[in-house]
């Protein structure tokens, strides 16, 4: 008597984009056992993008359609959508960079994509979460992948290097968040976080609670680990170098916009009212992140470890919007993660590609002359230059211009000022790097024939031409940040 | 519309000619060149003296969210510096499309963005939108000296950058926070025009820093002492022509940018430290002359004397007189344009002493080129401020503008114009005159040199014998844009003596 059982409610509709991740990593993974190698390496990377973009369409469905689902677990509302889209694009041109990788005897075809979506997958979990539980499920789902990805190019020490290092310290890292978490809960009593709001707001008492503040200090540090800001940042430009580069770019966009978005829904959500104990802890660390990621990346001759530091800075930058919390805040963090995102994409692409002509291509030195050797190439990477420095005519400079606004208007104008000091700092080693595409000449034993890889230098241009246009035209996107931003504030938390 | 494609034209065309081919980038890019020269000259034909205020307006909001505005305007403060930017970006581009140049697409592609971004920089009325083409300016440079100068140019481009950015990059956070505080002290929508700001002053000790920020861009774009550390690397690496434009026009932004943005906006800052402005003025003058006459590299004679006349447009606008604002404008019009000839003609000399740059090695050259030796004389003329001169007429407003304000900075500055006698004429003697040095070449000025800085010699000409042309735009509109300043200031604001003294001048 089928009529008879009363099942639970179901979201479908705005489970559909977690649904359709599962489904397509399922179906990804077992289409990665069948048929010919030929088929797999068309079919795989072919149902991963289909999947990736079914997820993205289902996710623009629930645009302007707040909802808590499953329970009160996952809050589907502007800022999922957003920041979920992001992840969601950093995952795709990840599955594009990798579509030549032939890696036989380490993570097979269907393995690796199905790895890579179910990261995306707890990306978004953790984008939504608005439960503690759901919260470190989230982070785990999206960790445990990344794991195993880092270390996917078995034969090569450095790739496992990477993975082991990453295993461990991101257990450190999740292991602090989830005693922060449980703090968290012993202070207030609530998992969910709208619970948790209502406590805190309702009455001030658990803010003077040391459970309290010491349960926030580690969530933060737990999230900092992840964004990979100083000082819990040290493994970054270790597992950038070592992962396979397609996993780097896929960390360095989708997961900071990933764990920056989880510690704004906490922070600037349930423990708004603590902003007085959080503000100064985030500050400092974008503050020291924006001094190591800048200085540390001064020296360096390996593109992946320079571009490592740089993202530990650009975290800093985001840090900083962070701090603000308030509509201009929440405004300026999203569009930058949006700039971020392709203006990393970019610089990524053009060092894949590069590398993929010659072992030298992921150094300093492999880039020399690349202006006159692949000049489009070089061109892209200038442009990426030029805007993770903060220059017009770019859209990196909207960034800054937008997280300074914020800044300002919040009373952290200081904390400006080290945004732009540390915008001048970055200079020496961007500049390092246009300077050695333009004004040198390449290398006696660069290579002199192209790589057939025209889908990477396509992804350098979009991904650069997207930065120089937004530069000019930053509305759209922005228009979309201010929406999220005014409707995460108002949003009853 | 007009103001749209004058913006647009120099790169525009510098694409076009890129996209054409190797063998059409030349002519398209003189095309252009021209093109701007002509729209500008139109535009100053068309703009209406007696209406004043801002012309050929365009304004539409660029990005909503931030009240940042895409607004262009010619009003008499910034008239004349564009017809200035698009001649000596003309001769700059007929002078390198003379040369041979490696990658020539790639070069006129990064010199018709310098020319259009300083046009931005002149024509923008939102002041985000002056801070961005501020910026901007800078990225064409750095690849027009990494990649086409000569000696340690990768170094010396680097130093540029990183000195200059680091006064832009703060000027860029003064700017947001000017915007901010200006919406959050007055209740106000935040909005960047800057004729919305000037009626939103901001409180005094916000003023201060923010004051500074803006200094702190400006002097070290000019340069002035103590803040030229990056001029000499940065002019040796330069192909010449780019040292043209570069001295000719980039400085003067960082001069109207004090008229434009930092008086009118936080006049009491202004007030505030307007001895201190002049002081660095007065030093640059007699740093920059002293420097001038002990170097004998005719090329860092150019450099270090246009700190110099820096100086002079500084204590100009910080006497905070209408006279003083006045004589600035023109002295930037005139520097200018006698950058411009002295540029070349350092080349000339450079091109017939064994490519040497240096005045030890030149010398006789006056008797076989007569011709040659009567540009330098009108360009070196005129750069010591000769009477008869538009610079002397500079000169004189700036120094009487500055001696009813402050006497004591107009008396020792005096001393500057005596000394640029020192330096131009000692250029000038041992370069053209004296026994000929070992393998000078006694070559007379060819066609192909003379192309380029014949016109800034008839301009000199020109200016000498009709200043007004300039002093007419800006009276008025100058005198504007110090009224707020010297009110803090307790200066005496009267519009007479100014035109009372153009008269004298003629």
């Amino acid at each position: 008597m089928l009529a008879a059982i009363k099942a639970p409610f179901i979201d479908w509709s705005e489970l559909l984009p977690f649904t359709v991740l599962t489904v397509g990593g399922v179906v990804v993974l077992l289409t990665g056992l069948v048929g010919t190698q030929r088929f797999r390496r068309a079919a795989v990377p072919l149902l991963s993008l289909l999947t990736l973009a079914g997820a993205a369409v289902t996710l623009l469905g629930n645009w302007n359609k707040p909802a808590v689902i499953v329970s009160g677990a996952l809050k589907i509302d502007d800022l999922t959508v957003g920041l979920g889209l992001i992840c969601l694009v950093g995952a795709f041109f990840a599955v594009i960079l990798a579509l030549r990788v032939d890696n036989e005897e380490g993570l097979g075809r269907g393995e690796f994509h199905t790895l890579l979506i179910f990261s995306v997958m707890g990306m978004l979990v953790l984008i939504a979460a608005n439960d503690l539980v759901t919260l470190f499920i989230g982070i785990e789902l999206l960790s445990i992948p990344l794991y195993v990805l880092c270390a996917g190019e078995i034969r090569r020490g450095r790739s496992l290097e990477s993975g082991l290092k990453y295993l461990i310290l991101g257990s450190v890292g999740s292991a602090t968040l989830l005693y922060g978490l449980a703090l968290l809960y012993g202070a207030t009593g609530a998992t969910s976080l709208t619970k948790i709001g209502t406590v805190l707001t309702s009455s001030g008492a658990p803010l003077h609670d040391s459970l309290f503040v010491a349960g926030m200090a580690l969530i933060i540090a737990g999230f900092a680990f992840k964004a990979s800001a100083a000082p819990f940042h040290q493994w970054t430009p270790d597992v950038y170098e070592g992962a396979p580069a397609s996993i780097t770019t896929f960390m360095a966009t989708a997961t900071k916009a990933a764990a920056l978005g989880v510690l704004l829904r906490v922070l600037a959500g349930p423990l708004l009212p603590a902003i007085n104990d959080w503000g100064p802890i985030v500050a400092t660390i974008s503050v020291l992140s924006i001094l190591v990621g800048n200085f540390g990346a001064l020296g360096q001759d390996s593109l992946k470890r320079m571009l490592a530091w740089s993202s530990v800075a650009q975290v800093g930058y985001l840090l900083a919007a962070v701090v603000v919390a308030d509509q201009l805040g929440i405004q300026a963090l999203v569009f930058y993660l949006v700039v971020y995102t392709f203006m990393t994409l970019a610089a990524f692409a053009v060092v894949i590609d590069n590398s993929r002509e010659w072992e030298e291509g992921e150094r300093m030195s492999g880039i020399s002359g690349l202006g006159r050797r692949r000049p489009w190439l070089a061109g892209a990477m200038t442009v990426s230059m030029v805007a993770l420095a903060g220059l017009p005519p770019t859209d990196g400079f909207t960034g800054k211009l937008n997280i300074i606004a914020a800044l300002v208007d919040g009373d952290w104008t200081w904390l400006g000022f080290v945004v732009v000091f540390g915008s001048l700092v970055s200079l020496a080693y961007y500049l390092r790097v246009v300077a050695a595409m333009w004004m040198k000449e390449p290398s006696a034993d660069a290579p002199t024939t192209r790589s057939r890889t025209p889908e990477i230098t396509a992804v350098a241009l979009i991904a650069a031409l997207l930065t120089l246009g937004l530069g000019f035209a930053p509305s759209w996107p922005l228009d979309k940040a201010t929406e999220i931003g005014q409707k995460s504030v108002s949003s009853p938390r | 519309m007009e103001l749209t494609l004058l913006l647009l034209i120099p790169v525009a065309s510098a694409i076009l000619g890129g996209l054409l081919g190797k063998n059409a980038v030349r002519s398209v890019a003189i095309l252009g060149a021209l093109g701007t020269l002509g729209l500008a000259i139109g535009i100053a034909l068309n703009w209406d003296s007696s209406l004043g205020g801002s012309q050929f307006s365009i304004d539409n909001v660029w990005v909503s969210q931030l009240g940042i505005h895409w607004a262009f305007a010619v009003d008499g403060l910034n008239l004349a510096l564009i017809v200035l930017t698009a001649f000596v970006y003309a001769s700059v581009t007929v002078a390198c499309a003379l040369r041979d140049l490696e990658s020539p697409r790639l070069f006129f592609f990064q010199l018709g963005l310098a020319a259009s971004s300083v046009i931005g920089a002149f024509l923008a009325q939102d002041l985000i939108l002056f801070v961005f083409f501020f910026d901007l300016m800078l990225v064409p440079f750095y690849f027009l000296v990494g990649q086409w100068g000569t000696g340690d140019r990768v170094a010396a481009t680097t130093k540029m950058v990183i000195y200059t950015l680091a006064g832009s990059l703060l000027m860029l956070a003064a700017a947001v926070a000017t915007g901010v505080m200006a919406a959050s002290q007055h209740g106000r929508h935040i909005d960047f025009l800057i004729s919305n700001l000037q009626h939103l002053p901001l409180s005094k000790g916000t003023q201060d820093w923010i004051f500074l920020c803006f200094a702190a861009a400006f002097l070290v774009k000019m340069p002035a002492v103590p803040f030229h550390g990056w001029l000499k690397d940065a002019y040796k690496a330069m192909p010449l022509p780019v040292l043209a434009l570069f001295s000719g026009v980039l400085s003067k932004v960082a001069a109207y940018g004090f008229l434009k943005t930092a008086l009118p906006l936080f006049p009491d800052a202004a007030a505030n430290f307007q001895t201190l402005m002049l002081v660095l003025g007065v030093i640059s003058i007699l740093y920059g002359s002293a420097l001038a006459f002990t170097t004998s590299d005719a090329r860092l004679v150019v450099g270090y004397s246009s700190i110099a006349q820096l100086g002079f447009i500084v204590i100009g606008i910080f006497s905070l007189t209408a006279d003083g604002a006045e004589g600035a404008i023109l002295q930037m019009v005139n520097h200018g344009v006698v950058t411009v000839a002295l540029v070349m003609v350092v080349g000339m000399l450079a091109s017939r002493a064994k490519g040497s740059e240096d005045l030890g090695s030149m010398g006789g050259m006056a008797m076989g080129a007569p011709v040659l030796a009567v540009v330098f004389l009108i360009a070196a003329f005129a750069n010591l401020a000769m009477p008869a001169s538009a610079n002397f007429v500079g000169e004189f407003l700036i120094l009487k503008g500055v001696f009813s304000s402050t006497a004591a900075i107009a008396v020792i500055a005096t001393i500057g114009v005596a000394m640029a006698a020192v330096y131009m004429l000692r250029a000038y003697i041992k370069a053209m005159h004296g026994p000929d040095a070992n393998g000078v070449e006694q070559r007379e000025i060819s066609f192909r040199e003379a192309l380029p800085v014949i016109p800034a010699i008839l301009v000199i000409i020109g200016l000498a014998l009709y200043p007004q042309v300039v002093l007419k735009t800006t009276d008025g509109p100058a005198e504007a844009q110090i009224i707020p300043a010297a009110t803090a200031a307790h200066i005496p604001v009267d519009a007479t003596p100014a035109k009372m003294t153009k008269a004298g001048a003629k």
